[in-house]
């Protein structure tokens, strides 16, 4: 893979100098003329019927568009998988931040202050709001049993090893949600005219989903809507399906007054209102032999949706296919559900419900360890998935991976050994107790099982009239460097200098659907795409004669730039073909889950301090294995930004819930960590390499956010000689545990630690 | 829409913004955020929370660093403002601005004016920082994309050029 000139180099972000002069246009940079603005009356109760609305004195309300449900030219709904969440309640509220009026007015502070005067009068129904109260039924919030979705994944015979097993351990694991926290708040400006449709721009990973949204609720024809990506203030999935209803609201505001409308959600709004990580729930039952090897065993997964469908049956998939983790099950039985809460919905996270899984995953094969009596590493060791095995799935592992090495190597750059040697001893005195902890994963890329299929991505690369070219995707750009990695492939494949390639911004007039930019999907599928389109320039220049075998980077340009000023134009497609090899059984959940996946390995040295009783991070260790790492520089980005996230995600981030609405939907209390909160993050890859992807790539962006919670958690109980089980795992929780246990042992705190 | 009516109450308030003198007329208790933004047009400053927890509004003040949505523009009479779009010496970006694209600084973007401006104030104050002070310096800007490490890259990379030789 020498010969490569491109790949594999820290080429120059392509927007990167619109963002650090400020001159990057994010969608609340944007002024139309005759703009105006607009904002959301939401729900005020979990669930109940909507009896009266009031529009209130002291408030010049011809001044105001108003919008209500009967505005909606088309389907009442944001269409996605299902289309059961409304765009606004009309009757029956499911949720406390639920929309059901628009206003827009020129004026932002007379808007704010028309939103406070409307008041709304409910029937209020009983809520549901937790996992447990809703599996119990007693009240029935969404369709006949609050249940959105349920697999069932099935492998060997499960009933027939527990009496076999030397050891049956069992846990119960949980994970609380997760506001992605994106610095950009969500926003869209729509326009509309007669002739040309709805025009929204906005802040989105997703185009195609926003147009698809935007074609059921204005009941117009696909070439009357264009959905265009502004530059994008972070994601990490908060904006894959949320955009979409912000785009539908600014659409009916543009639409009623005839005038562009801006919506810009404030923080409170964007943390309370907007999706969130899915709480979880995961239960282990293990069959273990004498020497530590896992018989089989079964997992229940248990996911808390919210009040709609919306995108949990795949965030469900997602956390099933991985509830096994990196481990070989002879024997194994997962039992996934979502169920209905009447909390706004939950919907994608990085990771999209894999982290949840692992968590559960790395935190029980610890509690193996202690059972059986053998090491953390040890016990992973033993377990480990092997070439020629199968997974959950029973998808052979046909990479040559071999996880004991990536273990070694981890623990040697950690210095594991040593320091826990070191820990052991100078954990006896002192108030500060050190631990280190273990994580294995692995993380799939692309749409799970047939996903891709479905999808059937298209992309372009198109000839420019000055001899360069330019790549047609749908795929966004919100930090990771999408654009400047898909540059990095066109001119790979081409011969061509970097700056020979441009991209387009996503527009849906101007690009195909090469698919969401989720699923950690856009290098290795997209990218494969991209590789080949690019290709088809080339054939077509040598085909008309322009182009010999070998060329010259200006040759090169100076044969398109030629065909384009003969022919008007030059263009090559690229659809997605799934791979002969890849084949997935959607009833029984069997098969090739993923075309490939990445693996890692991360270790983490906590330190507890006993009298302020929190936790910190004091050095991490990232190892990963990601097929070829085609920008060193944005791959080590996505791993210390998915790492911090992950540290938050373990120990500092605590959405606060009552009634079903976010308490602390405040930068102030909802805390993400701090340039001085995060330890060394030390970041390290192995290349392997992968048929599937554009020169060897897989996916990157979701793996590092799997690992992080349960290395911390492992450490944390490393150092103190108790586990928890749950997160995030704040000071205070640390502070109740190791009281209660000292006041009923009557022991001293010491002796509960080691 | 601003009719005359609407228009009493504001006051005149003049300052020098990114090396020009400026005069905006503003409610007094106007964010200088809003008034950067959109009365003269400088977008670099972003609102992130609007309430001085998360730094993407920084800007210098009297070579101070502020958070924009906590200054009500009265308090911005006959200040020096320096945003991020006044940083580069036109084409020539400013060396921290090369760093952060260098090192990796910048990934989404909405918090790299901020962060920038800051990690400037900085080196100003102190041209070589340890990396605990970057830290400390930078921990009033959050960024939710990097993990911060290519930042403090960025911000070494910048004070070992000399950011502030200028």
């Amino acid at each position: 893979m020498n010969h490569e000139r491109i790949v594999g180099t820290a080429v120059p972000r392509k927007e990167g100098r619109g963002k650090v002069t400020g001159k990057a246009q994010y969608v609340d940079d944007m002024l139309l003329p005759d703009m105006i603005y607009g904002a959301t009356v939401r729900s005020q109760i979990p669930r109940g019927r909507i009896k009266k609305i009031t529009f209130g004195p002291g408030i010049a309300w011809k001044e105001f568009v108003v919008v209500s449900a009967k505005d909606i030219p088309g389907k009442n709904c944001i269409a996605l998988i299902g289309d059961d969440q409304p765009c606004l309640a009309s009757d029956l509220v499911n949720h406390p931040e639920e929309p059901i009026l628009l206003l827009a007015h020129p004026d932002r502070h007379a808007l704010r202050k028309a939103v406070e005067a409307v008041s709304i009068e409910y029937s209020p129904l009983p809520p549901v709001f937790t996992i447990e109260e809703s599996e119990r039924r007693s009240e029935i919030v969404w369709g006949t049993d609050n249940i959105f979705k349920t697999y069932r994944i099935e492998k060997g015979d499960v009933d027939g090893v527990w009496s076999r097993a030397d050891y049956i351990v069992e846990g119960e694991y949980s994970t609380g949600a997760q506001e992605q926290l994106y610095i950009e708040n969500n926003g869209m400006i729509a326009a509309f005219d007669a002739e040309r449709g709805i025009t929204v721009w906005g802040s989105l990973q997703c185009p195609y989903y926003v147009h698809k949204a935007l074609l059921t609720l204005c009941n117009l024809p696909a070439e009357k809507v264009r959905v265009v990506q502004m530059e994008t203030g972070g994601a990490f999935g908060g904006k894959e399906e949320y955009p979409s209803m912000i785009a539908g609201h600014a659409a009916l505001l543009a639409i009623k007054s005839g005038k562009p409308v801006k919506i810009i959600y404030d923080r409170e709004e964007d943390m309370a209102a907007t999706t969130k990580r899915h709480p979880s729930r995961t239960r282990h039952r293990t069959a273990v032999s004498r020497d530590g090897k896992i018989l089989g065993g079964e997992i229940e997964f248990t996911i808390d949706g919210g009040a709609y469908a919306t995108l949990s049956s795949v965030v469900l998939s997602r956390g099933a296919i991985h509830a096994g983790g990196p481990y070989y099950w002879p024997n194994l039985r997962i039992r996934a559900k979502a169920l209905a809460t009447n909390a706004p919905p939950h919907g994608a996270f990085r990771g999209f419900g894999a982290p949840q899984s692992l968590f559960a995953m790395e935190r029980h094969m610890d509690r193996i360890a202690r059972v059986v009596g053998l090491s953390p590493v040890e016990i992973r060791r033993r377990n480990f998935l092997k070439p020629g095995q199968t997974t959950a799935t029973e998808q052979v592992v046909h990479e040559p991976i071999d996880l004991g090495k990536l273990l070694d190597r981890a623990l040697s750059l950690s210095e594991y050994h040593a320091k826990r040697e070191r820990f052991l001893i100078e954990n006896r005195a002192g108030a500060t107790k050190r631990g280190m902890g273990t994580a294995a994963f692995l993380h799939g890329a692309g749409f799970t099982g047939s996903g891709e299929r479905y999808l059937s991505s298209v992309v372009g690369v198109e000839g420019c009239a000055d001899g360069g070219v330019r790549v047609l995707v749908s795929s966004t750009e919100f930090g990771q460097g999408t654009k400047t990695v898909l540059c990095q492939v066109a001119a790979e494949a081409l011969g061509l200098r970097y700056e020979d390639v441009t991209i387009a911004q996503p527009d849906t007039t101007a690009v195909p659907n090469s698919g969401p930019t989720v699923a950690s999907r856009t290098v290795m599928v997209v990218g494969k795409l991209v590789a080949s389109a690019a290709r088809g320039i080339q054939q077509t220049l040598m085909l008309a004669g322009m182009l010999g075998d070998s060329y010259s980077a200006d040759e090169f340009r100076t044969a398109c730039g030629s065909y384009v000023a003969a022919h008007g134009q030059l263009l090559s497609w690229a659809q997605y073909e799934p791979p002969p090899d890849i084949f997935w059984d959607d009833q029984a959940y069997r098969g090739e889950a993923y075309a490939a996946y990445s693996w890692a390995v991360y270790i983490a040295e906590v330190a507890v301090d006993l009298t302020t009783y929190s936790v910190s991070v004091n050095d991490f260790v990232a190892l990963q294995e990601v097929g070829r790492v085609l920008h060193p520089v944005l791959a080590v980005g996505q791993i210390v930004g998915g790492v911090a996230q992950g540290i938050g995600f373990a120990l500092y981030e605590k959405v606060i819930w009552q009634q079903g609405r976010m308490q602390n939907c405040q930068m102030t209390n909802y805390i993400m960590p701090t340039s001085s909160d995060l330890p060394p993050i030390r970041v390290f890859f192995e290349e392997l390499g992968n048929v599937h992807g554009a020169f060897g790539a897989k996916g990157i962006g979701e793996l590092p956010m799997d690992g992080p919670a349960p290395a911390i958690l492992n450490a944390v109980e490393d150092a103190l000689g108790i586990g928890f089980d749950s997160i995030p795992l704040l000071a205070e929780d640390i502070f109740e545990t190791i009281t209660a246990r000292s006041l009923s042992s009557e022991s001293d705190v010491e002796s509960g630690v080691r | 829409m601003i009719s005359s009516l609407e228009d009493r109450g504001k006051s005149e308030i003049a300052l020098t913004v990114n090396g020009e003198p400026k005069v905006v007329r503003a409610f007094p208790m106007e964010r200088l955020l809003d008034v950067l933004r959109q009365q003269l047009g400088l977008t670099g400053a972003k609102e992130g929370c609007g309430e001085g927890e998360c730094g993407s509004c920084s800007v210098l003040m009297d070579d101070t660093l502020v958070n924009s949505c906590l200054v009500p523009i009265l308090q911005a009479q006959g200040t020096t403002i320096v945003t991020i779009e006044g940083l580069a010496a036109g084409e020539q970006l400013e060396t921290l601005q090369e760093a952060f694209l260098e090192c990796g600084g910048s990934q989404c973007g909405i918090c790299t004016p901020g962060m920038i401006l800051a990690a400037f104030h900085l080196l100003n104050k102190n041209p070589r920082p340890t990396l605990q002070e970057v830290k400390e310096g930078l921990s009033g800007n959050l960024c939710r994309c990097t993990g911060y490490v290519q930042i403090f890259e960025a911000v070494a990379r910048a004070a070992q050029c000399g950011a502030t030789s200028s």
